[in-house]
């Protein structure tokens, strides 16, 4: 499926770099929740075109960085820059998929209007979405297999299939960096597939996906690159690099057996 | 029939049946979003804290013109809005008991003004308190008038941000990362419920406006899967049950207008509950007892 | 004086039960079921053929737990929200009981006002006589027995109330049924509210209950204080709202709630735990915390470096780290004052003090 020269609905971005610097760079970042800090000095720079994978235990702030990295949370301190410039300013360039369950499905509209909502950056202000907008819509559908379901009321829809439209979504954006909340949770063998076909498709294009991701097992197989946060940032490299064991031990802390074994699981299947 | 000719002919009915018209479609089709923002008791906080914003506004201009009492109202709503935010947002008290301290606290306060201005204005006093529980019977051309322009003001906002509010009620964050202001957009929103709110108080008054919110979207809701057809079915299930009740509580002597709307617009959410296509219950029994 | 007592002891049951209203989030219901008692009341008036005190109460009571049981059930329907179910069912109930009114008691006096605002003034008026004695005000024994069977309620469901308050689903495991201590917590506000509304009307019910517990929310963490303060804010609200309302001569009830109010709005700024106030306070001290280690950190990790000197600048700093120049400015200072760091000839060193600091937070 050759797909990518189908989504050029858009002319190029103006006055949005995106050459030589890195997709995303983070620095000293610090977000506070209540009184503890969620995420501390966090300084990253994610490398283009690859998939990087954010693991780490629960509440290790990997929702929350992404969020503070979007500006949808208050940062304490830190900077945010995609291709070197404010986020601000920068962000057509960046794609969004947020938890599923972070809204209500039972919202009435349909597949189609809610990939359409992708396009909203781009129409900005008062403007509506037209034929060309409903089209990239259903394109961006077509890709993630749900072409067949465009009409379909989202409440109808199954947990994988909502995932799918919310991916379509990002499509929809023409993004050059996407951020992606547990795209793979709660989601049907069929569906894992699609995404991970996906991610592997936007990789080609020389798209970059940064996706926070909890399960240990088949982190290997998805991704390049990897950061390993708790609270802080523990390292962040290409995976075969920086997923070890003493890295793991220094993430999980106290849940250490479960990664421990994991790892252990991982490099039997790497030998 | 003869009810039919009066609606046209007989001014005091045409000005309740048209104030409760403007009332049912304006609060229908912003109670849509507020009901699919989880914001369903909003309307019921904002209705009790117009209250002292009317007092001072009589306090303050001495005036019992509906544009002025009207636009305290409307003052007030809105402080309240943002005093709501910010307890949301700023502190660890939750959404409803937030609610409740906002609403309470504003009309406690409405209520100390409104006494003290019945004790120590004693002329020209009277009718302040019909803008609370209101008196539609008492509505005149020139309530209708003032009630027409604001609510055509809100709709058309309504139009011409139609995306936006879509956008910011289905996903807050996404619409966010998309650079669509959600704080600055949730508070024009609400400050066109606070509109809404201050069209209601004239007609069915302060404890029964959260109804004119709430039942008509929660009704649309049950035929349509469809954010458009939902947000015109509930304008037009607001302005019928204004129609009807107003036409209810003129067949009768002594029938209050404002409970009569209410109780038209309970029959409708319940029928549409129970028997709409799809969503209605009583399919839901019928499927149950096949299966 | 009576007054002032009477508003005492209805402030102190609500707001017992409004301690749990708010850790429950169900401010709301309390205002849903002050409203929704009217068509109760109509009812019991109307079968007893008059103002009929006990037979009103009975009505009243029955209208409350019909409301509760609506609302639950619209909720499970799954069609409705929570809130939406409450926005509809109560203005329902309260046109209903404004409908009975206008069509079955044209000549009965039940005013709404009244119902809405209560009249606490005239407490006096209703006394107690037993034969010719004057036991005071009937309104004693009313807001005295609501007080008692609250306090009776949660003394001896304290525990039950805790657990189904913070984890329902672990209550229910051990045998607690939270559906029970649901129905007993929503018929007890019922009971308040018929009780306390005749006095001090629907809308001052419901700021009783929730206001005060609202304020103590904020001002403890721990349940047994937050009760005790709840109550107290309440007592203190009604002696200080019958000062208020003497003062400028208006409604008492009103100026009950006001005084609650100013009282939140006091915890909300100036709380020392969850105070907006302290909580500035709070991010400022982190943000220069988080700035002093950076500082510390940037300062040790040039040490001895050829460009020392230059990395140590206060303009190079401020690039290097994205400082804004009054923040770095801030820095420098705070870290000069605590002895972390010297300033020489424009250049800032660190002191050994300051090293042995940035040491520690390299281990990370």
């Amino acid at each position: 499926m050759a797909h990518g020269s189908r989504l050029k609905a858009f002319p190029p971005k103006k006055n949005m770099t995106t050459s030589s610097s890195f997709p995303l760079a983070v620095h000293d970042l610090t977000v506070v929740y209540r009184d503890k800090p969620a995420i501390q000095d966090v300084d990253v720079n994610i490398p283009a075109g690859k998939l990087t994978a954010i693991i780490g235990p629960n509440g290790a702030g990997k929702s929350t960085f992404l969020k503070a990295v979007l500006d949808l949370l208050p940062r304490v301190a830190g900077t945010v820059e995609v291709f070197g410039k404010p986020y601000r300013q920068q962000r057509q360039l960046v794609g969004y998929v947020p938890q599923r369950a972070s809204v209500d499905w039972d919202f009435p509209t349909t597949a189609l209007d809610v990939v359409t909502m992708g396009t909203y950056g781009k129409l900005g202000w008062v403007k509506r979405p037209g034929k060309a907008e409903h089209d990239l819509a259903r394109q961006c559908l077509e890709q993630v297999g749900m072409a067949d379901f465009a009409s379909r009321q989202i409440s109808q829809l199954s947990g994988g299939q909502q995932q799918r439209v919310f991916l379509a979504r990002a499509l929809a954006q023409d993004a050059e960096v996407y951020f992606m909340d547990e795209p793979f949770v709660g989601v049907d063998a069929l569906t894992e597939r699609a995404i991970i076909t996906l991610l592997q498709d936007l990789r080609q294009r020389g798209k970059t996906v940064v996706c926070v991701h909890h399960d240990l097992d088949s982190a290997p197989e998805y991704f390049d690159w990897v950061m390993l946060l708790n609270v802080r940032l523990i390292a962040a490299g290409p995976f075969d690099s920086t997923f070890t064991a003493d890295n793991l031990r220094k993430t999980y802390g106290g849940a250490m057996k479960a990664a421990i074994d994991h790892f252990a699981h991982f490099e039997q299947s790497k030998g | 029939m003869n009810l039919l000719t009066d609606l046209i002919f007989d001014y005091t009915l045409r000005n309740i049946a048209l104030g409760a018209a403007v009332l049912g479609i304006v609060s229908g089709v912003l109670g849509s979003f507020a009901v699919l923002r989880r914001q369903g008791l909003l309307g019921d906080t904002l209705a009790h804290a117009a209250l002292p914003g009317i007092c001072v506004a009589y306090l303050l201009t001495g005036s019992k013109s509906p544009l002025v009492l009207f636009l305290g109202a409307a003052i007030s709503g809105w402080v309240a809005t943002l005093v709501l935010l910010r307890i949301v947002r700023e502190t660890r008290i939750k959404e409803d008991s937030a609610l409740g301290v906002v609403l309470s606290v504003f009309f406690g306060v409405g209520i100390m003004l409104l006494t003290f201005i019945l004790k120590h204005n004693d002329a020209n006093q009277a009718g302040l308190d019909k803008f609370l529980f209101g008196q539609a019977a008492t509505v005149t051309a020139e309530d209708v008038n003032t009630m027409t322009i604001l609510g055509v003001f809100a709709l058309l906002v309504v139009a011409v941000l139609y995306k936006e509010f879509k956008i910011i009620t289905f996903d807050p964050n996404f619409a966010a990362s998309l650079g669509f202001n959600d704080r600055w957009l949730g508070v024009v929103l609400t400050s066109l419920i606070v509109v809404a709110v201050v069209i209601g108080l004239r007609t069915v008054g302060v404890v029964l406006m959260s109804a004119m919110l709430v039942g008509p979207a929660v009704a649309a809701r049950q035929w349509t899967n469809r954010l458009e057809a939902m947000v015109l079915l509930a304008g037009f299930f607001g302005a019928l049950s204004g129609v009807a009740g107003a036409l209810i509580s003129v067949s009768e002597a002594n029938l209050p207008t404002g409970p009569m709307v209410i109780l038209s617009l309970t029959v409708i959410v319940i029928i549409s509950l129970l028997f709409a296509p799809q969503r209605g219950i009583l399919w839901d029994i019928k499927r149950f007892s096949k299966a | 004086m009576e007054i002032v007592i009477t508003g005492i002891l209805i402030s102190v049951a609500c707001a017992l039960l409004g301690t749990f209203l708010i850790l429950r989030k169900m401010a709301m219901m309390s205002d849903a079921i002050s409203h929704a008692i009217l068509p109760g009341l109509v009812a019991g008036y109307f079968f007893a053929k008059g103002p009929d005190l006990f037979a009103g109460f009975l009505g009243a009571l029955v209208a409350a737990l019909v409301t509760v049981t609506l609302v639950e059930a619209l909720k499970n329907t799954q069609r409705v929200g929570g809130e939406s179910a409450i926005g509809i069912v109560f203005p329902a109930m309260f046109a209903l009981g404004t409908f009975l009114v206008a069509r079955f008691f044209e000549n009965v006096h039940l005013d709404t006002d009244a119902v809405l605002f209560g009249n606490i003034e005239f407490v006096a008026f209703d006394r107690l006589f037993i034969g010719d004695v004057d036991f005071g005000p009937q309104s004693y024994y009313v807001a005295g027995a609501l007080c008692l069977i609250n306090l009776l309620f949660i003394t001896v469901f304290y525990k039950e109330l805790k657990l189904a308050t913070f984890d329902a689903g672990l209550a229910a495991t051990l045998g607690f049924s939270p559906f029970f201590i649901h129905y007993a917590l929503m018929a007890l506000v019922s009971v308040t509210s018929v009780g306390a509304f005749t006095s001090v009307g629907a809308v001052l019910v419901v700021a009783l209950m929730i206001v005060p517990a609202a304020a103590a929310y904020l001002l403890t963490d721990k349940l047994p204080m937050m009760i005790g303060l709840a109550a107290g804010i309440g007592a203190l609200s009604a002696v200080l709202g019958y000062g208020l309302a003497l003062a400028i001569d208006s409604s008492v009830a009103g100026a009950i709630v006001s005084v609650a109010g100013a009282f939140f709005f006091a915890a909300m700024l100036f709380s020392p735990s969850h105070g907006l106030i302290a909580k500035a306070r709070r991010i400022e001290r982190q943000r220069v915390q988080i700035g002093l280690e950076a500082l510390l950190v940037h300062l040790l990790n040039h040490e001895g470096e050829e460009g020392e000197a230059h990395e140590s600048e206060m303009l190079h700093l401020s690039s290097e780290l994205r400082w804004l120049p009054q923040f770095a400015q801030q820095i420098v200072g705070v870290a000069a004052n605590r002895g972390l760091v010297m300033q020489v000839n424009g250049h800032l060193i660190l002191t050994d003090n300051g090293r042995r600091q940035g040491q520690q937070l390299m281990v990370y």
